[in-house]
């Protein structure tokens, strides 16, 4: 694969801050792919998942000009984070499809955009541009027999129509590209179902149940690793272990990665500034012992 | 002089299911003649499968069987099972249609159906008809009770054709039946109108992930269920799950699964699903006297003479617990398998951990109905049945002069009103053939008197 233009991306808030480790690394893979990612000038939070749970049009001016703003820099945007990528994917949606709301918003955000905008994930790219065929062949560390468990959460796959990424009741793509990079994805039924959100603010009670459930049948699947795009999905998984682990006796901790991480080590990276040291359940340990880092 | 065309009263029946051969029978019996067409290598569709029917519980087979060798044996029936319609030329009253059977590499006229071939052959294969439960060779019938009883050879599964040894069926045959040389045959039948009677099929387990469908092996259809059910079925009508064989003590039935769906692009209401499913809870528990059955609804369709009566006695009488609401998701854990669901009376959601779950799915056109609706120049509705004149006035007419429809090739329906669509479609042909006799009559008549 030649070297491709540098593609638009929008890190969002979290990715310069607590998940900085997913921004990084998400930077190396697509270098090491050859398609590197350019950060696009004078983006602004999209907002987090806020401005879709009312109908106000005013909290959609953030999103929108995003999009307006990428647009502008080509045809086409790269997200790595499940949460900006749910709220750019579906304002892109209703901007496209609602003619009334598009005029409105544009007039707040003075811009002319007309949804043309193509919002992409990172994995997308990966399965459709770039292609596990090159994953696999630049590989310099394959992620040989570790055992890992995709877990897509709700905001990459719901609601299928509008966000339009894989089949929301049988998601592959994650389990593919992990297979590609040598690994052996583990089967469980909670790939897809919520790690507890933002339900916390609400009932810190409902979002550990949440959780739980879901590191439950990740232990039980065997898995090494959990692996996400997602900075919420990983803070919510990777924290509430030690809540758990100090509720149930034999509760065996397992490190939750984004899958930019596992990948990025794979395809040769150092690790630098991946802050694999600020995960709460420490990956380094299995990643020194499977030869993957020597962080 | 206006002369009868051959065959202008002459029908052809495509499907061979209860429609089919309910209007190849009203048919024959008037006095005209059937040629009735089937895939399969005999007749009796979905019906044949079935254990017992609602809301009577009659035996299926016991009261199809006498019907399928009244078919087999009418002398103004042509029957052509294992045969395929690949073309229909001209109009109402003058049809040509072009017929396409497949080898059965067993020469039917010479077969007496001893069935020593099959018992030998060392060929086994999941069998279609026993929705994949059982086992069946590959040189085979559908059913002890095929009608005709004449096999035929799997050519993809038989180690003659695929090893190029083996010839034990024709060793063993004391009639010298088995051809390996048979080639398909394709032949004409001038016909004045014709019946489509293809029914349906279940959705593929396989498009229903979400319930564990194609993944769980004790996740099975309505129509496995049938079969587990039956005497004649593979489990001799012992309801044992598929994994592992055990008796379950707790089924989980899930009813709307892929109909209602309209994101999915089924919109519809599968029709039989409500009654079906109260049908095998209340015969699971018929067979399984301590076992629990669960039953997730959206709502209950019992809308026919002594149905809702059926759906209370299944609730009152075998103590079938109906939970309103939807499963989001069905998953193995151990040997059980999970069903998350919500009761939306109590406002909760539930976690079932049952042995067996049995899925009504969404009924859908047979896959090969569009490329008939095609060679037939029939209009396909946005659901895949085939579209009708008039919904209200002309429910078993087609938009093509001379061509009908009956049972569940227009859309999902149970068997009292699939059986009263194919007498009415037969009476259509029938006022069509008597009107066209009498006015070759009258021409006649004429003729002579001038």
């Amino acid at each position: 694969m030649q070297n491709m233009e540098a593609l638009p991306y929008f890190p969002g808030c979290t990715l310069k801050q607590r998940a900085a480790g997913l921004d990084r690394s998400a930077r190396d893979v697509f270098s090491a792919l050859g398609s590197p990612l350019a950060e696009l000038p004078g983006w602004n939070c999209c907002g987090a998942t806020f401005p879709l749970t009312v109908e106000n049009l005013l909290d959609l001016t953030g999103p929108a000009r995003i999009l307006a703003s990428a647009r502008a820099e080509g045809t086409r945007l790269a997200v790595a984070c499940a949460a900006c990528y749910n709220v750019l994917r579906r304002t892109n949606h209703l901007l496209r499809t609602d003619a009334d709301k598009r005029e409105k918003v544009c007039l707040f955000i003075e811009s002319e955009y007309d949804g043309d905008l193509e919002v992409v994930h990172l994995l997308e790219l990966l399965h459709r541009e770039i292609g596990y065929g090159h994953v696999r062949q630049a590989l310099r560390r394959p992620l040989e027999g570790l055992r890992v468990a995709a877990y897509y959460g709700c905001l990459l796959l719901r609601p299928a129509v509008e966000v339009g990424f894989d089949d929301p009741e049988d998601p592959v793509l994650l389990d593919q590209l992990l297979a590609a990079a040598g690994a052996a994805p583990v089967s469980y039924p909670h790939r897809g179902e919520c790690c507890g959100g933002y339900l916390a603010v609400r009932s810190e009670e409902a979002a550990l149940e949440a959780s739980k459930r879901v590191l439950t049948a990740v232990s039980a699947a065997g898995a090494d690793v959990v692996v996400t795009s997602c900075p919420l999905c990983q803070y919510n998984l990777d924290r509430r272990q030690g809540i758990i682990a100090r509720q149930e006796a034999g509760f065996r901790p397992v490190p939750v990665l984004y899958f930019t991480q596992l990948l990025g080590l794979a395809l040769g990276a150092d690790g630098e500034g991946y802050r694999l040291d600020e995960h709460y359940v420490d990956p380094r340990p299995l990643l020194r012992e499977r030869g993957l880092a020597d962080v | 002089m206006q002369m009868m065309r051959p065959g202008q009263t002459r029908a052809l029946i495509i499907g061979a299911g209860i429609a089919g051969i309910q209007a190849a029978l009203d048919i024959a019996n008037s006095g005209y003649e059937a040629v009735l067409v089937d895939r399969l290598p005999s007749v009796g569709g979905h019906m044949a499968q079935l254990s017992e029917t609602f809301p009577t519980l009659d035996c299926s087979q016991c009261i199809l069987t006498p019907r399928t060798v009244e078919v087999g044996h009418h002398p103004h029936i042509r029957l052509y099972t294992y045969s395929e319609l690949t073309g229909l030329q001209g109009q109402a009253g003058g049809y040509t249609a072009t017929i396409r059977r497949r080898a059965a590499y067993v020469r039917w006229d010479l077969c007496t159906g001893c069935g020593l071939c099959q018992s030998r052959c060392p060929a086994r294969v999941p069998a279609e008809f026993e929705g994949l439960l059982g086992e069946r060779r590959a040189i085979y019938t559908l059913s002890p009770q095929a009608v005709p009883n004449k096999p035929v050879i799997d050519r993809e599964h038989c180690r003659y054709f695929s090893t190029g040894r083996c010839r034990v069926c024709e060793r063993l045959c004391p009639v010298g039946a088995i051809d390996y040389e048979q080639q398909d045959e394709v032949f004409e039948e001038p016909v004045g109108a014709v019946i489509v009677a293809t029914g349906y099929q279940l959705l593929p387990l396989a498009a229903l992930p979400e319930y564990g469908g194609g993944n769980v092996p004790d996740v099975i259809d309505g129509l496995q269920f049938e079969r587990l059910l039956s005497a004649s079925g593979p489990t001799a009508g012992v309801v044992r799950r598929p994994s592992d064989g055990r008796v379950p003590g707790r089924v989980v039935f899930i009813q709307c699964a892929g109909s209602r769906d309209p994101e999915r692009g089924r919109p519809y209401c599968s029709k039989f699903c409500c009654m079906y499913t109260a049908k095998h809870a209340l015969l699971y528990r018929h067979r399984v006297h301590d076992g629990q059955a669960i039953v997730f609804y959206i709502d209950i369709r019992a809308a026919g003479k002594g149905y809702e009566e059926f759906v209370q006695r299944a609730m009152d009488e075998e103590r079938v617990l109906y939970l309103r609401g939807k499963v989001s998701k069905v998953f193995r854990q151990g040997d059980q398998v999970m069903v998350w669901g919500t009761d939306t009376l109590s406002g909760r959601n539930v976690e079932i951990a049952a042995d067996l779950v049995v899925l009504a799915p969404a009924a859908v056109p047979d896959p090969s109905q569009a490329e008939l609706a095609r060679i037939l120049g029939l209009t396909i509705g946005e659901d895949g049945f085939v579209e009708v004149r008039d919904a209200q006035l002309a429910p078993v007419d087609t938009l093509r002069p001379g061509v009908f429809v009956a049972g569940a090739a227009a859309g999902p329906k149970d068997i009292p009103e699939t059986v009263a669509q194919a007498s009415a479609a037969a009476a259509r042909i029938l006022s069509l053939f008597s009107r066209w006799e009498r006015a070759a009559q009258v021409q006649v008549q004429a003729d002579g008197g001038s």
